[in-house]
């Protein structure tokens, strides 16, 4: 835990907990509503959406790679409904209608396009740089204290932080209608909360979370995230208080092993250079989900004896 | 473009594009089944899943000191480890309480992962031909060799093949399983069996429109199709058409300019499809629909604005007026023609025949259908119309009192 690691590994780690906590924030309700693969659909559209930002603005900036990954996944959500409710057509297929084909033109537009001399690949956005976040200026822990140097953390890292900060604060002001508009859209509706702006702002909210996610890791742990260490902590607790602090403790280990794994694993295997981070950290949230669902204390259906389940 | 619609543009071109041909017809037939069965997403869990394999059988292969790339040794290793996720979403969804769309994207996210921590330890490997593997995430047919081509073409025939037989069985327990299980059939047994249809199709996909596409040319093709058709049966063989000529289009307008991936093309040919059979198909297009709304709302306003004739009533509805005036029953300051008053007499004598018609009839079975559009001829018989007038006296002239 010397200045080697401050330097190289606190920042990727930090920034990795904070992607993976601020994807299973909403995850949690998702899952409730049978609507996990919604991450799954996000993940996707976003590469049009960087695209086609950057044939409008021409620069590989972070700011209007957000902006139009945000509205591509806008866009995407209001064509599901569209889909859905025009042709009649289950929620599942007018999805994958949408993202396959969204993602279907974006591959097109990034081949059609010269990007050759920057940054910007079908690769990069699946798999992220996690490995390349490193924090040149630290010299040791005492760098934190170092405003010159704090200065120089690569630029993911305050805007996730940020991210995973306004999701927790969402989450605990709206937890109430969350909680009760997740479990009884009539008994919310009689309550007078508004039943469908929640379930529309969760999915914006998982949309920002996978958006800033998906720029700073990729969209693997984006799509692993919003589904294992929630399933993972439902099958551990019936409270959803306590399945929300039980999937941010899996996040957060997720991240941590996963990034340990990537970086230092092959070593105790002799080999030399790293593996994918993020594609560790995803393989580590589904070994817990596994744990979960062998070792779960509330793994099965309610109502279902040991001897009926098959 | 031409050249290669007629399959002129080299011999690989062709092998390519009747493969996709073969594949998206196989493709969109099987993918039907999982479409009716309300579970279109296992499929992209599915596609996602055989990224470890290739890098598994990569990794294999060259520490037997092979040659990597092997198409058919990578094909193989995919779809081992497809067959794992299908198996693990299986089990998750029966052994505990996730539902299955937590099932699909936990095995989705994290066999993609471990695919992904596998291609970056091919990466380092020392073997220098691993180049190409990322291909099998988005495909790739440049430099795509002529047994790969055989391969695609092959496979997919065999696929067709093998919708076609299961077909009855297959559509069965998509439709109604509670029914096909009543009637004996092993519905797990073949719920795997559709599964592992649809996991042959994204294994031999792989190469020609990579991984995360390929699940478009599961999803797309069936549900464009299902605006056609209210029937499982011909849905099926429509998907297949839909999918097989999104896969010839495709691979012939990508064979004739460079900078066109074959993967993306094909679905996006898929997707226009989708979105004309969305529009203009029959019944259930959106045109079809606003068609009939409008004729609804023409027949409404017809029939108010000549009950209102009949009742001496001024029509002061714009659309009605305009409606009434286009078929020259009344003037344009909303004066009733000849035409018009004979019109509006038959209105209102067949809503007093209604009236009639409700005293004697006292069952719902044949009132029930007044709507007051419903022509009361389609209901009764002459006879019956005959009855009514015989109650009501003779027919009396709107205007004359």
């Amino acid at each position: 835990m010397g200045p080697e690691f401050v330097q190289f590994s606190l920042t990727p780690i930090l920034i990795g907990i904070f992607a993976s906590v601020a994807c299973a924030l909403p995850g949690n309700f998702l899952i409730l509503r049978r609507q996990a693969l919604i991450g799954d659909a996000i993940s996707h559209v976003v590469l049009p959406g960087i695209v086609v930002a950057f044939l409008v603005t021409g620069v590989v900036a972070a700011i209007p790679m957000l902006l139009g990954a945000a509205a591509a996944a806008v866009v995407a959500v209001v064509l599901i409904e569209a889909v859905k409710r025009l042709g009649s057509i289950e929620p599942g297929a007018a999805m994958g209608v949408v993202f396959t084909t969204m993602f279907a033109a974006g591959v097109l537009i990034l081949e059609q396009t010269d990007t050759s001399d920057v940054h910007l690949d079908v690769q990069h956005a699946l798999m992220g740089n996690l490995e390349t976040l490193v924090w040149f200026r630290a010299t040791g822990w005492e760098s934190l204290l170092d405003p010159a140097a704090l200065a120089t953390v690569p630029d993911e890292l305050p805007r996730m932080a940020v991210v995973c900060a306004l999701l927790v604060a969402c989450t605990v002001v709206f937890w109430r209608w969350l909680k009760i508009a997740t479990f009884d859209e009539g008994f919310a509706r009689a309550l007078g909360i508004p039943a469908s702006a929640v379930g529309f702002g969760l999915v914006i909210a998982a949309a920002v979370a996978a958006v800033t996610a998906f720029d700073a890791v990729g969209s693997i742990i984006v799509i692993a995230m919003f589904v294992c260490p929630p399933a993972a902590a439902r099958l551990m607790t019936n409270r959803l208080a306590h399945q929300v602090w039980w999937s941010v403790g899996f996040a957060t280990l997720s991240a941590v092993l996963g990034y340990v794994f990537a970086g230092y694993g092959p070593l105790w295997f002799g080999a030399e250079n790293a593996v994918s981070a993020a594609g560790m950290i995803a393989a580590v949230s589904g070994a817990i989900l596994g744990l979960a669902c062998l070792f779960g204390p509330h793994r099965s259906r309610v109502g279902v004896g040991r001897q009926e389940a098959p | 473009m031409l050249d290669a619609l007629l399959l002129q543009a080299g011999y690989n071109a062709a092998l390519v594009a009747i493969g996709a041909a073969l594949l998206g017809f196989a493709a969109g037939a099987s993918g039907t089944f999982m479409f009716l069965r309300k579970r279109a997403l296992v499929s992209d869990a599915v596609a996602h899943a055989t990224l470890p394999g290739v890098g598994l059988a990569f990794i294999v292969m060259v520490s037997l000191g092979g040659d990597g790339r092997n198409l058919a040794g990578l094909l193989l290793g995919s779809a081992v480890t497809a067959w794992i996720g299908l198996l693990v979403i299986e089990w998750m969804t029966r052994r505990t309480r996730l539902a299955e769309d937590a099932a699909i994207g936990a095995v989705l996210g994290v066999f993609f992962g471990i695919g992904i921590v596998l291609l970056t330890v091919v990466q380092t490997m020392s073997a220098g031909r691993q180049a190409g593997l990322e291909s099998f995430l988005l495909g790739s047919t440049a430099g795509m060799l002529l047994q790969d081509a055989v391969v695609i073409a092959v496979g997919g025939s065999l696929a067709v093949l093998a919708t076609w037989l299961m077909r009855r069985p297959m559509t069965l327990v998509a439709f109604d399983s509670e029914y096909a299980a009543a009637a004996g059939y092993d519905v797990r047994r073949i719920d795997l069996l559709m599964m592992a249809l649809v996991m042959a199709i994204t294994v031999i996909g792989l190469k020609l429109v990579g991984l995360i596409l390929i699940v478009a040319l599961l999803i797309i093709p069936p549900v464009a199709a299902r605006f056609w058709s209210e029937r499982a049966g011909r849905v099926i063989w429509i998907a297949g058409g839909v999918g097989g000529a999104a896969g010839y289009l495709g691979a012939a307008m990508s064979a004739s300019a460079p900078a066109l991936p074959t993967g993306p093309i094909i679905v996006l040919v898929a997707a226009a499809i989708f979105v004309l059979s969305l529009l203009f198909a029959p019944v259930r297009g959106v045109l079809a629909a606003l068609l009939r709304h409008r004729r609804f709302q023409r027949r409404v306003h017809r029939r108010q604005g000549l009950l209102a004739l009949a009742a001496h009533h001024p029509i002061r509805e714009a659309y009605t007026l305009r409606l009434l005036a286009r078929e020259g029953l009344v003037r344009p300051d909303g004066v009733p023609t000849e035409a018009g008053r004979a019109q509006a007499a038959k209105v209102a004598r067949d809503e007093r025949r209604w009236e009639v018609a409700r005293e004697i009839h006292q069952d719902a079975g044949l009132t029930g259908r007044y709507d007051g559009l419903t022509p009361i001829e389609e209901v009764f018989t002459p006879d019956e119309i005959a009855e009514f007038d015989r109650r009501l006296g003779p027919p009396v002239a709107v205007g004359a009192r």
